[in-house]
């Protein structure tokens, strides 16, 4: 017994000093939290966090601190990260920690790991080894700790390494491991969905789990899956119902329930799944109702989890197959939302209200006085879901109501992405239901000056467009147009120092192109005008450009003016305003050439562009005899670039346990760097150990050389030209007080109290009708403005993120020419007019028109600049059996080309649409069908096609004026993708008239695969080689290897050949090499290596996800083998 | 999924802040002052939803908050999380650490910032719901803090041993220390309207 005391006694004074010594460390928390707080200016507390880490700094690299005062340190920097400073030599830190420490040290360690480090933050790689040592831990808590770090910041390419371990947990004992290695792997299924495939039978392994926390875990692997494919697992639609009877029934324990409500997270998911299984299935929607209706009896208890239920539940009810019983007790449960005193109801009743209206637009008639007073809630967010509720039910008729009463709201919101929302919301309704002219130009102007700079582009674009293509009557157009010059030289008469730039190119536009139709306005006066426009010193030079174009258009037989405006322009600072002064200088001089030019009053359809830039051709061979270097494409520059680099090791890689460390290439022909490869393992380990030493000091020391070698240069062979930000994006002063006094609409009258005439005013046209075409969506009187089919539009002015839409400001005179120059090449014969840059002159220079070409893709260009866009006659052919086989229809050059089978898409009793695919050279051809199944003719047949993932480089035959009885129409796309992604959908509809004035629309969807946009690559072993060592994304994985004929490796790489359209190079022994690439230019290269029974696969790529894509279609390809 | 978790003070001093995408720091930082503007203004009789601002990824995005007398808590979800549903889960969040620190002040939260993690992470890992039971998250938690001690006793199993003699001698270490404005306790959480 003494001997226990006295050991304790001896022990005493060590265990005295650390516990001091950890009092004072967090002590030091204390301390600097307490002075931080003390401190009143933002400056001191920067200058104190410095103190303290550099203090910190100094310590964790002393060898002397402990892991204890390390894990202090870590708490502490973890602190200085949350208020914004950088901690960054901490980091490394915080691995060591995961690394070395206790369970204790261990666990901040991994948290300090998962809060500093993102995914692909590169000291990730010295943390793979600690993880997979802690996953196959028998400690739990050290397991737990891999599991959640795996989730939160492993990257794509680390996933391999630790997959086996993650699936081996599924099977693990303890529920908690379950469930957290099944969160891990639907995380891994969101960043690499073809790595985790094969696991789709342990899903649902887990999902018939006996623990229910793991079955819940599951369910969030099964949303996301059955949002992308429902049809695919309408088998498990039985359990989902079973699992959610017996949940409402209570029969989970009792731990379960959250306010006396069994585990209703559990019941919200799955609500969410069974309304996505049942959405247009009668069948399976069938299975759902009885639990439904018991989930919508059960949940009546007050508590608001019940409502997050019910609103679940509502919405499933509406999405699913309608059954009228459950429909009547939704439409009630949403009565009570929208009734309800409570903020946070009334507001999920308004959403709801917003999605059921759609089905059922009585709905919305019903509560019409909780609306109104909706609208004139204080909290903002109530009105903002309003105003949407309203966007939904807008008719011709009550149109001007609700959009005056989203301009209200517009000029009382400050935020930015609400006024970018709405302005384009009203845009879209005063485009579709405007009642007269005056009406739409009033409110066009509001939504510019309004928005202003924060709008879209689209949205001038579209307007300007509309304004330009017009409709069928020539009258009416210019009635539109004189308005709308009017209405603008009235507002330049005025102060226009505080419009917005965007509205004052839009008006010079007008002014420009239009100002000719007024002819009691002098030209001379809109001359002045338009210079005291540019004497301004808060119009940009974007601007100014624009106007300078208008006043080159109506400079004709102002001689004097002119000349005068263009001298005191010729010395501007601006290069490209001088150029236009020349010009316009040029062209006033001259009438003859300013006739020919800029014909006026000439319509949008007659310009043609000659896209391959003939007329430049003498000047090209006359700069070519002159010794000027002849012009290559930036993809060949950029493959010239990677040619020169000399080094390209792959110096940073780490050892993948399973399918790398096996590579242990010696062939010659091999494409791999043997000497890197077989060091690889052991590279990385050195890494770490130099790393865990405490004296590298990672920060502050700039990473010059990478995976691919040395960094700058590389960045300067992939970013072929810098790109500016356009100068315009400047928030207009005072564009409020603009609004109200120059539009001088009648002030809404809501002190009158009138609600009732509101309501009237708000909800007309809904009740007239019957309850399904209440809405005036699709059936409404043809929208005013009818704008001609346009399916290049969006694709051009939106998605094409580094295109048109990225144009710098110096490049600005060139943006009408070049505009028009590409659109010229995209689309075919469909005439250039999108883009309603002024007109200026063509022959801008070739070197700018250059430098925008190749701001595009270096993809796209490589296509667009070659002559193999098609031009062809639109065909309407006649069949009189329409019974025979579609793929007859085929234009002639097209039936020799490989092509699918003809899909139905979809049909109505007049017409069917069908599709089939064409394997072109340069472009996946998707030609539509469209049939006339009926005996009389259909006329204004117009085809769009939406698809955001991929580019429409052409298309033709989507408009047709009649579709005679019984005959077929052919309408191609010419579609091309940018960015692979395994399946893309498509979506579209055919919209046409069967009694004139009538228009029905008949949308189709369908999907395409990365394999159909897939060309063989022919290139020799030798080019191979080259083009191997300059890729840079690659993937590595095992596939399985066909066994069942002859050579292995051959039948395999034949079956692949067959499916997916891939190039053989050469085979070498056990080692084949495949190449094929990308429609868009893009090559993927494929190594594959017998290794045992399975097909080592290797691809490369120059983008990072086509490797994947490939892969998965490979993988599906073997599997249906 | 659930984009991020923020709890910062009425003074929009950051308190906790975790990210489950990847922004860049500024961005965070942004995120984390343009989501206090625009909670701090609202009033307490509206609603606790909002549109998420343009920085935190447009309209699909919302914030979903709750303010306990000095601290606001704001998770930001995509669509496809239920807004009442992870209403409730903060309530459930705040009740943990209400039970786990025994009346929860804006202090635990600074000084116990590993301990508050941990829990968060038992209740969403990569911005999913990992468990809403009130229960299971503190036995996980304090199944790790037990494993924690039980380490800590092996290493230095004396130490308890002589707890009692170390507290007589030493100078009395201070147990509530009082830093201006912010230990303001937490008054029993007022269960939402």
């Amino acid at each position: 017994m003494s001997d226990v005391v006295e050991k304790t006694l001896t022990a005493l004074p060590s265990l005295f000093d650390s516990q001091t010594g950890a009092a004072k460390i967090s002590n030091r928390l204390k301390q600097l939290i307490k002075s931080i707080t003390e401190l009143t200016s933002k400056h001191d507390e920067e200058s104190l966090i410095k103190q303290e880490l550099s203090a910190m700094k100094e310590q964790v690299s002393a060898p002397s601190t402990s892991m204890k005062q390390m894990r202090e340190i870590m708490v502490r920097s973890m602190y200085c990260e949350m208020l914004g400073y950088d901690a960054s030599f901490s980091y490394i830190h915080a691995i060591k920690l995961a690394q070395q420490g206790g369970v204790m040290e261990k666990r901040v360690g991994y948290l300090a790991v998962s809060l500093f480090l993102s995914e692909g933050h590169e000291l990730l790689l010295l943390l793979v080894n600690t993880v997979l040592k802690d996953l196959q831990s028998t400690n739990l808590i050290e397991a737990c700790m891999a599991l959640t770090v795996v989730a939160q910041v492993f990257p794509k390419d680390m996933i391999p390494a630790v997959l086996p371990l993650v699936e081996d947990k599924l099977s693990h004992p303890k529920e908690i491991i379950r469930r957290k290695a099944v969160l891990a792997l639907y995380k891994f299924y969101l960043i690499a969905p073809n790595q985790v495939q094969h696991i789709h039978a342990k899903f649902r392994k887990a999902l018939c789990d006996k623990d229910p926390g793991v079955m819940t875990s599951s369910l969030h692997i099964y949303l996301q899956l059955i949002q992308e494919s429902p049809d695919a697992y309408k088998d498990l639609t039985g359990s989902f119902v079973t699992i959610l009877k017996q949940v409402v029934g209570g029969k989970l324990p009792l731990d379960f329930n959250y306010h006396s409500v069994p585990a209703p997270w559990l019941q919200i998911q799955l609500l969410r799944i069974l309304s996505l299984l049942g959405r247009d299935d009668q069948s399976t929607s069938e299975l759902m109702y009885e639990v439904l209706d018991e989930s919508l009896r059960r949940a009546e208890m007050n508590h608001n989890i019940t409502y997050a239920i019910l609103f679940e539940c509502v919405k499933a009810v509406y999405t699913i197959h309608p059954k009228a019983e459950l429909l009547e007790k939704a439409a009630r449960c949403i009565g009570n939302f929208v009734l309800s005193p409570k903020i946070n109801l009334k507001y999920l009743g308004l959403k709801a209200l917003t999605y059921v209206v759609q089905h059922d637009a009585k709905l919305a008639l019903q509560h019409q006085m909780t609306i109104i007073e909706c609208l004139d809630h204080s909290d903002f967010t109530i009105k903002r879901e309003t105003l949407e509720l309203l966007f939904r039910i807008t008719n011709a008729q009550n149109v001007s109501v609700i959009v005056e009463k989203m301009l209200d709201f517009l000029r009382s919101c400050s935020d930015e992405h609400t006024i970018i929302h709405l302005a384009g919301k009203v845009a879209e309704l005063a485009e579709k239901f405007a009642p007269d002219n005056s009406w739409f130009i009033q409110t066009m102007n509001d939504v510019f000056s309004i928005g202003g700079d924060l709008l879209q582009q689209d949205i001038s674009n579209n307007f300007l467009r509309l304004l330009a293509e017009g409709s069928e009557s020539k009258e009416e157009d210019d009635q539109l147009r004189l308005y709308a010059v009017d209405s603008y030289l009235t507002l330049l008469n005025g102060d226009a120092s505080h419009l917005p730039q965007r509205f004052i190119q839009v008006m010079s536009w007008v002014v420009g192109e239009y100002s000719h139709l007024q002819e009691c306005v002098d030209q001379s006066e809109v001359i002045r005008l338009l210079m005291k426009l540019l004497e301004q010193k808060s119009v940009s030079s974007e601007t100014r450009v624009w106007i300078l174009s208008a006043l080159t258009k109506i400079s004709d037989g102002q001689t004097d003016l002119i000349l005068e405006l263009a001298e005191s322009i010729s010395s501007s600072q601006d290069t490209i305003l001088r150029q236009q002064a020349h010009e316009l200088r040029h062209l006033s001089l001259d009438s003859k050439l300013h006739e020919w030019v800029l014909p006026r009053g000439a319509a949008w359809d007659d310009m043609e562009v000659d896209s391959s830039l003939s007329f430049l051709d003498g000047f090209v061979s006359e700069a070519l005899a002159a010794g000027a270097a002849p012009y290559k494409p930036p993809h060949q520059r950029q493959e010239e670039l990677c040619e020169q680099r000399a080094l390209n090791l792959e110096p940073y890689s780490f050892s993948l346990p399973v399918s790398l460390s096996s590579c242990s290439i010696t062939d010659r022909h091999s494409p791999t760097l043997l000497s890197v490869s077989s060091g690889l393992s052991g590279n990385s380990t050195e890494l770490s150990q130099k790393a865990g030493a405490s004296t590298l000091i990672l920060e502050g020391v700039k990473r010059v050389w990478g995976k691919d070698g040395y960094l700058p240069q590389k960045e300067t062979a992939v970013t072929a030209s810098p790109v500016d930000e356009p100068s315009a994006a400047v928030q207009p002063v005072g564009q409020q007080e603009a609004a109200e006094r120059l539009e001088p609409q009648p002030e809404p009258s809501t002190q009158t109290n009138d609600k009732q005439q509101l309501a009237s005013s708000l909800f007309v046209g809904l009740s007239t009708q019957s309850s399904t075409s209440l809405l005036g969506k699709s059936e409404a009187p043809p929208p005013r403005f009818r704008k001609k089919p346009r399916p290049h539009g969006s694709s051009l002015s939106s998605s094409s993120s580094s295109g048109t839409s990225e144009k710098s400001s110096s490049s600005r005179t060139s943006h009408n020419t070049t505009d028009s120059f590409l659109y010229g090449s995209l689309l075919e014969e469909e005439p250039a007019g999108f883009d309603h840059t002024p007109k200026s002159i063509t022959a801008n220079g070739l070197g700018q028109n250059k430098d925008v070409k190749e701001d595009r893709r270096t993809n796209t260009s490589q296509i667009l600049g070659s002559d193999m866009v098609i031009v062809r006659p639109n065909t309407i052919q006649h069949n009189p059996s329409t019974s025979s086989d579609l793929t007859t229809l085929l234009p002639a050059d097209l039936k020799d080309l490989p092509h699918s089978d003809v899909i139905s898409l979809t049909s109505d009793p007049s017409l069917s649409v069908s599709s089939c695919r064409v394997f072109r050279d340069e472009a996946l051809l998707l030609v539509i069908f469209i049939s006339n199944s009926t005996e009389t003719d259909i006329r204004d047949v117009a085809v769009q096609l939406n698809c955001d993932q991929l580019e429409t480089v052409s298309l033709r035959g989507n408009i047709v004026d009649c579709l005679e009885g019984r005959s077929v129409s052919v309408c191609h796309y010419a579609l091309l993708m940018d960015d692979p992604h395994t399946n893309v959908s498509f979506t579209g509809s055919v919209s046409y008239q069967i009694q004139p004035g009538h228009t029905n629309t008949l949308s189709f969807s369908g999907t395409l695969s990365t394999a159909d946009f897939i060309r063989p690559l022919v290139v020799t072993t030798d080019e191979y080689g080259k083009l191997w060592l300059s890729l840079s994304h690659d993937v590595k994985q095992n596939l399985k290897l066909l066994t069942d004929a002859g050579d292995p490796l051959q039948t395999t790489l034949n079956a692949l050949k067959d499916t997916l359209q891939l190039h053989i190079v050469d085979i070498i022994g056990s080692e084949g090499i495949v190449a094929c690439r990308l429609l868009s230019g893009a090559p993927c290269l494929l190594h594959c290596r017998v290794n045992g029974s399975a097909l080592a696969m290797w691809l490369r790529s120059p983008l990072p996800a086509l490797p994947d894509c490939i892969l998965y279609h490979c993988q599906r390809a073997l599997a249906q083998h | 999924m659930i984009k991020a978790i923020l709890i910062f003070n009425n003074h929009g001093k950051p308190r906790l802040s975790k990210f489950y995408e990847h922004y860049t720091e500024d961005t965070e930082q942004q995120i984390i002052r343009e989501t206090f503007h625009l909670v701090s203004k609202r009033d307490e009789n509206v609603c606790n939803f909002l549109e998420g601002g343009l920085l935190i990824g447009g309209s699909d995005n919302k914030l979903i908050y709750r303010h306990y007398a000095t601290l606001y808590f704001v998770f930001c979800v995509d669509s496809s999380e239920s807004e009442l549903g992870i209403l409730d889960l903060i309530q459930v969040f705040v009740e943990t650490l209400d039970k786990c620190f025994e009346n929860v002040c804006e202090l635990d939260l600074i000084f116990h910032m590993d301990k508050v993690h941990n829990i968060l992470a038992e209740m969403v890992m990569g911005g999913m719901v990992l468990e809403t039971n009130m229960s299971e998250i503190i036995t996980q938690a304090e199944a790790q803090s037990k494993m924690e001690k039980s380490e800590a006793g092996i290493a230095g199993a004396p130490a308890r041993a002589v707890s009692a003699v170390k507290n007589m001698n030493l100078p009395e270490m201070p147990k509530n220390i009082n830093i201006g404005d912010i230990s303001i306790k937490v008054p029993n959480l007022p269960s939402f309207k």
